[in-house]
Order: C-alpha cells, then sequence, then structure tokens
C-alpha cells in the first residue's frame, strides 16, 4: 500500500486524531482558532458531533457522554475554557468513563480575542495531564495519546493548542479508526455525586493521580531529551519547540510534549547534561517558575530574555539568545493601517451610526459587532466576555438609575444565546429599566458563520428547533420586547428613543441576515455627482463601498449590497438606486 | 530545490484568497516529496483587515511562521499590502505584485491618504519587483477573484514544479466549478511572466 503524506491544518488534524482513537462524540461552541476543530470532525462517520449554547454546556454534554462510555473530544478557545471551569474543576475529581480530552486553543499576540491568557494554568489548576502538540502530527497523536491517558489514570486531560498549531499546516500520514465500544452507564454514587462527603474521598485521588501522572510522564516518548552541545539547554513545548529548534540547531533540547505535572527526574537528568537552561515558552513563566523552585545547580533562564507578551518567532530568539540582530527591510512608517471592517451591506452598520448620533454609552459584546468600536463608527464603550453586556448596563443602573436613559447594551444573537439569557433575567427580575438590543443576524459571523440554537439547523445542516428570540425575553419576564428591521434608521432610532425612556427592561431585536448568508443582492446605488454636495454624511457609515474622493461621494460598484442606508442619510437625494438609473437611460 | 529552502510570504486583504493559495503551493511541495508548512490568518482580520499567509518549504521545515527578513518571495494580491509585510522579505527577494489598490478604511472616510510611490520604494529594496496589473489581464478581467491564480502562474514560472503538476494540483484543490477559470488565471499569469 502507497504511504501517502497529506498536509492539514492542526485543527483538522486534531479532529482526524479523534476520530482515528474512536471518538465517538464532539462538542463545541465556536471560537477562534479552535472552530474548525469541530466542524471537521462531524464530517468523520460514526461521530456525533454537535454545537452547544456555550463552552460550559458542551463540557457538561461531554462528560454525560464520557460517563455512557463513549470517547469524546469537547474542544473551545482559550476564554472558552474559563466558561467550562466550573464542570472541569469538579471534573476532575469524579474523573471520567470513556476518555474525555478537553483541547484548548490559545491565542498568543491575540489575533482575534480579548486576551492572551494561557491556559496551561488550568491544567494545574485543574490537576489534570497536559499535553502540548508542536506540529499537525503530534496534534493528531496526541488526541489518541490523551485518550488513552485519559482512560488509564481516570481523569479527564486537556490539550492545548495555539494559534499556530491550529491554523498551521504540516505533515502526516492517516491512519485507521480504532472503534471504541460505548459500554454503557454504571451506578456509581461515589465518583460521581460530589456530595461533600464523596468529594472528600475523591481529593485524595485527584492528588495521589497526579503523583502517578508525574512517573508516567517521565516515561512517556512525548518527552524527549535530543542531545547537542553541552553549552546550552533549551526546554520548552508547542510550537516554541519549532522556533527554538530552527534558531538554535546546535542546543541540547528537553522537548515536553506531555508537560503536566512537569517530569522532575527528567528535568534534572536534563539540568545534569548542560551548562545552563534557556527555558523557551510563550506568554507565561509556566516551566521557568517550576524549574527554578526545584533549584537546579544549572542557571536557568526565560522571562528576563523573552519577556511575557505575545508570540515568539524564531527571530526573536536568535536575537535575545545568541544576539544576532536582523536588519529587516525598513519602511516608511505612516502606512495606513487595514483594520478589519463590517462587509458592505453588514446589519450592525446601520445600529452603530444610530448609537453614535444619539450619543449613547454602549455596553459592548463579542462578535463582528465590537468592530463597532472602531472609527468612524466609534460607539462601542466596552467589550469584556461573552454575554457581558447586559450584566455591565444593569451594573451601571445600579449603581446611578440615570444612566440607563443613556445606555444599551448591544449583544449578537449567538452571544445572546451563549451567556446573554441569565443577565437578562437578572435586569428583568431586578426591575432594572436598561435597553438590551439583541443584533439578530441569524448566525454565528465572527468565527466563520456557524449554527446556533436560534438559526433553525445543526451542525451538519440538519433542520432543527429554532428559539423564538421574542418569546424567549417575554417568557424571562420582559413586558417590552419588539423587532426591528435593521435597515430602516428612522425606526430604528426612534424604538431605541422610546424604549430608553421607559420605565421598565425592554429588549429590541434588531433583525437582518447576515451578508454572508445572502447570495443575490438589489442593483447596487449610485451617486448622481450634480446633486452630491460632499457633505459626507454617508461616508460616516464606515462602509468599505462608500468613499470620498474628489468633489463627490462615489459608490464601489462591485461590492455595494443595496442595503440602502446611505440612501437614507443623503438629505440631498444624490444616492439613487440602480433601476432609476436604467429609467433615465 | 534540493536542500534549499523556499519561504512564501501571501499578502493580501482578507477575502481575496491567501489561504487557498498557499495550500495549492503547500499541496504541491509535499507530493513532490518536501517538507512544507505554513501559518495562516482567520478570525477577525478576514473582515477585510491585512491577512498574511507563509509557506515554507525544504528538506526539514521547523517554525511554520517565517523568520522577518528570511522571505524569498512575497505575492501580494494589493499593493499596500506589498509595502507592509515588505520587512520580512529577504533584501535579496522577489515581489510579485498586483498593483491594484483596495483603499483601508481609513483611506475611504479620508482620514488619511493612500501611500504614492509604493512600487519605486520596494523596487530600490529588495532583490525583483514583478508588479503587474492583474485585473488588465484576461481572465481576471471577468474575474476579480483570480487574481491569486494569475499571480501565482507568475511565481510558479520561479519555482521548479513542471507547470502540468500545478494545474493537477489546482484540480485537487480548487471547489468543481471554478476549477476551469482558476487554471485560465494562472495560465496567463504563467505566460505573462515569459514573455
Amino acid at each position: 500500500m502507497e504511504v501517502k503524506r497529506v498536509i492539514m491544518t492542526g485543527n483538522e488534524a486534531i479532529a482526524l486524531g479523534a476520530y482515528e482513537a474512536g471518538v465517538s462524540v464532539g462538542c463545541a461552541y465556536p471560537g477562534t482558532p479552535s472552530t474548525e476543530i469541530l466542524e471537521n470532525l462531524s464530517r468523520y462517520e460514526g461521530v456525533n458531533c454537535n454545537w452547544s449554547a456555550n463552552e460550559k454546556t458542551a463540557l457538561e454534554e461531554g462528560i454525560g457522554a464520557s460517563m455512557e462510555g463513549a470517547r469524546v473530544l469537547v474542544a473551545m478557545k482559550h476564554v472558552g475554557v474559563n466558561v467550562a471551569a466550573d464542570p472541569l474543576l469538579t471534573l476532575s475529581y469524579t474523573g471520567v468513563g470513556g476518555g474525555l480530552v478537553l483541547i484548548s486553543a490559545d491565542d498568543p499576540g491575540m489575533h482575534s480575542s480579548q486576551n492572551e491568557q494561557d491556559n496551561r494554568h488550568y491544567a494545574r489548576f485543574a490537576k489534570i495531564p497536559l499535553l502540548e502538540p508542536s506540529d499537525s502530527e503530534e496534534a493528531r497523536d496526541y488526541v489518541g495519546a490523551a485518550l488513552d491517558l485519559s482512560e488509564k489514570f481516570d481523569t479527564p486531560v486537556m490539550l492545548r493548542s495555539t494559534t499556530r498549531i491550529s491554523h498551521s499546516r504540516s505533515t502526516l500520514i492517516p491512519g485507521k479508526r480504532q472503534e471504541h465500544e460505548v459500554t454503557g452507564f454504571t451506578k456509581n454514587p461515589a465518583k460521581y455525586v460530589m456530595l461533600p462527603g464523596f468529594a472528600r474521598l475523591r481529593h485524595p485521588i485527584v492528588e495521589d493521580r497526579l503523583v502517578a501522572l508525574e512517573e508516567e510522564a517521565e516515561k512517556s516518548p512525548l518527552n524527549r531529551i535530543e542531545p547537542g552541545s553541552k553549552k546550552m539547554g533549551v526546554l520548552c513545548s508547542g510550537v516554541a519547540y519549532n522556533y527554538a529548534r530552527e534558531a538554535l540547531p546546535d542546543a541540547t533540547f528537553l522537548k515536553l510534549g506531555f508537560s503536566h505535572p512537569l517530569p522532575k527526574k527528567l528535568v534534572r537528568k536534563f539540568a545534569s547534561m548542560v551548562d545552563e537552561i534557556i527555558v523557551v515558552e510563550e506568554l507565561d513563566p509556566f516551566f521557568e517558575e517550576q524549574l527554578l523552585a526545584m533549584h537546579l545547580d544549572v542557571p536557568v533562564r526565560g522571562k528576563e530574555l523573552f519577556g511575557l507578551l505575545g508570540e515568539l518567532g524564531a527571530e526573536i530568539i536568535r536575537e535575545k539568545v545568541l544576539g544576532q540582530k536582523i536588519e529587516p527591510i525598513e519602511v516608511r512608517e505612516d502606512i495606513p493601517g487595514r483594520p478589519p471592517v463590517m462587509c458592505p451591506g453588514c446589519s450592525h452598520r446601520g445600529v452603530f451610526h444610530t448609537l453614535k448620533k444619539l450619543k449613547l454609552n454602549v455596553m459592548g459584546d463579542i462578535g463582528c459587532y465590537t468592530l463597532g468600536a472602531l472609527p468612524p463608527l466609534t460607539s462601542i464603550d466596552s467589550c469584556v466576555c461573552m454575554g457581558a453586556s447586559i450584566g455591565m448596563a444593569l451594573g451601571m443602573a445600579r449603581a446611578n438609575p440615570q444612566s440607563a436613559e443613556k445606555t444599551v447594551a448591544v449583544i449578537g444573537d449567538s452571544t445572546f444565546l451563549h451567556s446573554g439569557i441569565t443577565p437578562l433575567l437578572d435586569a428583568v427580575y431586578n426591575e432594572a429599566p436598561i435597553t438590551v438590543m439583541i443584533l439578530d443576524n441569524s448566525t454565528t459571523a465572527m468565527t466563520g458563520h456557524q449554527e446556533h440554537p436560534g438559526t433553525g439547523s445543526t451542525l451538519q445542516g440538519e433542520p432543527s428547533s429554532a428559539v423564538n428570540l421574542e418569546g424567549l425575553c417575554a417568557s424571562l419576564g420582559v413586558k417590552r420586547v419588539q423587532a426591528v428591521d435593521a435597515f430602516d434608521l428612522k425606526e430604528l432610532r426612534s424604538t431605541i428613543k422610546s424604549e430608553l425612556e421607559a420605565k421598565e427592561t425592554s429588549v429590541v431585536i434588531v433583525r437582518r441576515p447576515c451578508v454572508f448568508l445572502l447570495t443575490e443582492f438589489d442593483a447596487p446605488f449610485w451617486v448622481d455627482e450634480d446633486l452630491c454636495t460632499a457633505c459626507e454624511a454617508c461616508i460616516k457609515l464606515g462602509c468599505p463601498a462608500l468613499s470620498m474622493k474628489g468633489e463627490a461621494a462615489k459608490i464601489n460598484s462591485t461590492i455595494c449590497t443595496a442595503c440602502g442606508l446611505c440612501e437614507q442619510l443623503c438629505r440631498f437625494d444624490a444616492i439613487r438606486p440602480a433601476a432609476e438609473k436604467e429609467g433615465v437611460k | 530545490m534540493e536542500n534549499q529552502k523556499s519561504d512564501i510570504l501571501i499578502a493580501g486583504v482578507g477575502g481575496q484568497g491567501t489561504i487557498l493559495t498557499g495550500r495549492i503551493i503547500a499541496s504541491l511541495a509535499i507530493s513532490e516529496g518536501l517538507d512544507v508548512k505554513t501559518a495562516e490568518t482567520h478570525g477577525m482580520a478576514q473582515r477585510g483587515g491585512s491577512v498574511i499567509t507563509h509557506v515554507r518549504i525544504g528538506e526539514k521545515v521547523y517554525s511554520p511562521l517565517i523568520p522577518q527578513g528570511d522571505g524569498d518571495f512575497l505575492l501580494s494580491f494589493e499593493k499596500l499590502e506589498a509595502l507592509r509585510w515588505l520587512p520580512f522579505l529577504s533584501p535579496q527577494g522577489t515581489v510579485i505584485v498586483n498593483t491594484q489598490e483596495l483603499d483601508p478604511l481609513p483611506v475611504l472616510t479620508g482620514e488619511t491618504e493612500y501611500s504614492g510611490g509604493i512600487l519605486e520604494e520596494i523596487e530600490s529594496k529588495v532583490g525583483r519587483l514583478i508588479a503587474v496589473d492583474a485585473l488588465s489581464i484576461d481572465p481576471v478581467t471577468k474575474n476579480a477573484r483570480m487574481v491569486n491564480t494569475f499571480l501565482l502562474g507568475i511565481l510558479a514560472t520561479t519555482m521548479e514544479f513542471e507547470k502540468e503538476k500545478w494545474l493537477k494540483v489546482m484540480e485537487q484543490e480548487i471547489k468543481a466549478k471554478l476549477v476551469d477559470i482558476n487554471k485560465q488565471a494562472f495560465e496567463a499569469g504563467w505566460q505573462f511572466a515569459n514573455k
């Protein structure tokens, strides 16, 4: 048989690894850079996958599947683990049925995230094993290794990817699936019912397990010493291994693939082979602090060289360790930035234009609409985490009841269903007169248009029940619920104003599908240059289809989707629908 | 390409097809028995932001990221983006750029101006510059989304793989209904470079 190497992203490789290892259940909520793991896993036969409302429900669904005996993968981005931390820290006590691997996809450098927390700490915090692959092949292999460890030691296992693993491609040879039998649930209250009396009996098991896991890590093939020069030892894991291997080809390496609990005997052996240890790790001094606490006989350096921020790269390591500073081509400094923008035809644009005009305080949330914080819309005043907008607006009203008259919370449909329902419940229960705007574009847009409980479709594209947002809000007790068209600026403005005046919790659902979901548009609008006064009212929409060059506004007809927002803003009737132009001709 | 590395940067604006282009190059290289790694931009920047794909080919590739100053080729689907990513190219490197100007939002809103003299600046700082208005050449005139495979056709003439192999990989990597026009665009780039 021909052995063929294929190339795939880390996320595709993680899905393949789960398939090959007999995983039969996968759960996740989308989040960059983790999203494609479940999308890929769902395409394999014999694996039941579902999008979950959020990361906590995803992990809980995973726990249930594991108790039933299935091998399980649960995937999320780094901040998703914060949401799932509650079940995770007690899952450590109960242990598993079938193997359970939790994929944490971290984002050093914050390519698409609100922070760059180092989730290796979660493995220590939860006292569970941590695996860190350094490329796609290892990502595939480590999923199987994680599930074996999970079952052997009765523990969930965290596999930590980073953006440069998940969204890098490298090669591997696909293998065959090893079927794993779903054995069925066996009642065992002392293991699964974490009442204090039972939990007290489980805690020592967790501590003993950690000792046993350290012994396992000592002999694991995932941890290896790669001999080289005695002068320099490099300790590293994950993608940093590949940066360091390229930058420091002569050094002796300790590559940690099974990196928590730290195999201390192996580290001491490594220390005995080298004159000093350089710890190459992104973000926090996770290994470095543990090494320093070991009082090794050789000096240990790491963060004093590399700092605590962002990503590493081979050139950074060369410079900091070897003093080889490269002098890249210098280019002028005043290159215009190219920030991400809301698409032409985006249903969020009119909302933020209106909120800016009304000079409101806007508690924002996580999604494409967070781009409403950037010029020229510049109208979002906060972005913390999924669902935070509503609770923060409530908190403002608690601190200063008058604030509710000039504050709105804006939250997308997927984010609202993820974690906006509970703070809305707080608001209505506590009779807070806040105004919540649910920007319903019928998808999880920023991560690449995934389905969610409101879209009426499953991960696999099968029809399913779609939550009715008006009905949901009404059932929580919100009496003022109404829907408006995202493209009707007049109605949008008057509705927001009237709801701000209302003395009770109100919800405005602003509705239009994400432009990505549409394939046909009306013919583009055009500018009658004789009528245009170059007042720039339309330009303030920040639409990529609109520009002001010379004496009049211009519409880029190749990208205009005829949403009509600019026409509504033009007081001189200079922006005209295409049909009229045809008529004129 | 034996014993040699080739580091290729593919720059553009979110949605212009940097990821697909990288995938085509990478797939061909592995089918030729070489080691390959890529690094891509997903997520927020794909919403019309500046995006970059790194493709590294060699006997053994470690880092998926091309270190600054190391790139051999910079393929840019937009003019300003070629300038932005220039520090990743070696001073001996080659720039292949579509001279199309896509105004970023700060330019559209009049906050700042699109940089002038970009091609002159690039030419003075790199080994070789190939600048072409891809949109003026068939079949890109018919479909602006073919800029990527057109420029790929130019790049391909500087690499050691046979044209038929490129075309075969494109059949595997591109959606069936778009294969033909992409192959035409590639062919047009190939011809342009050999003129």
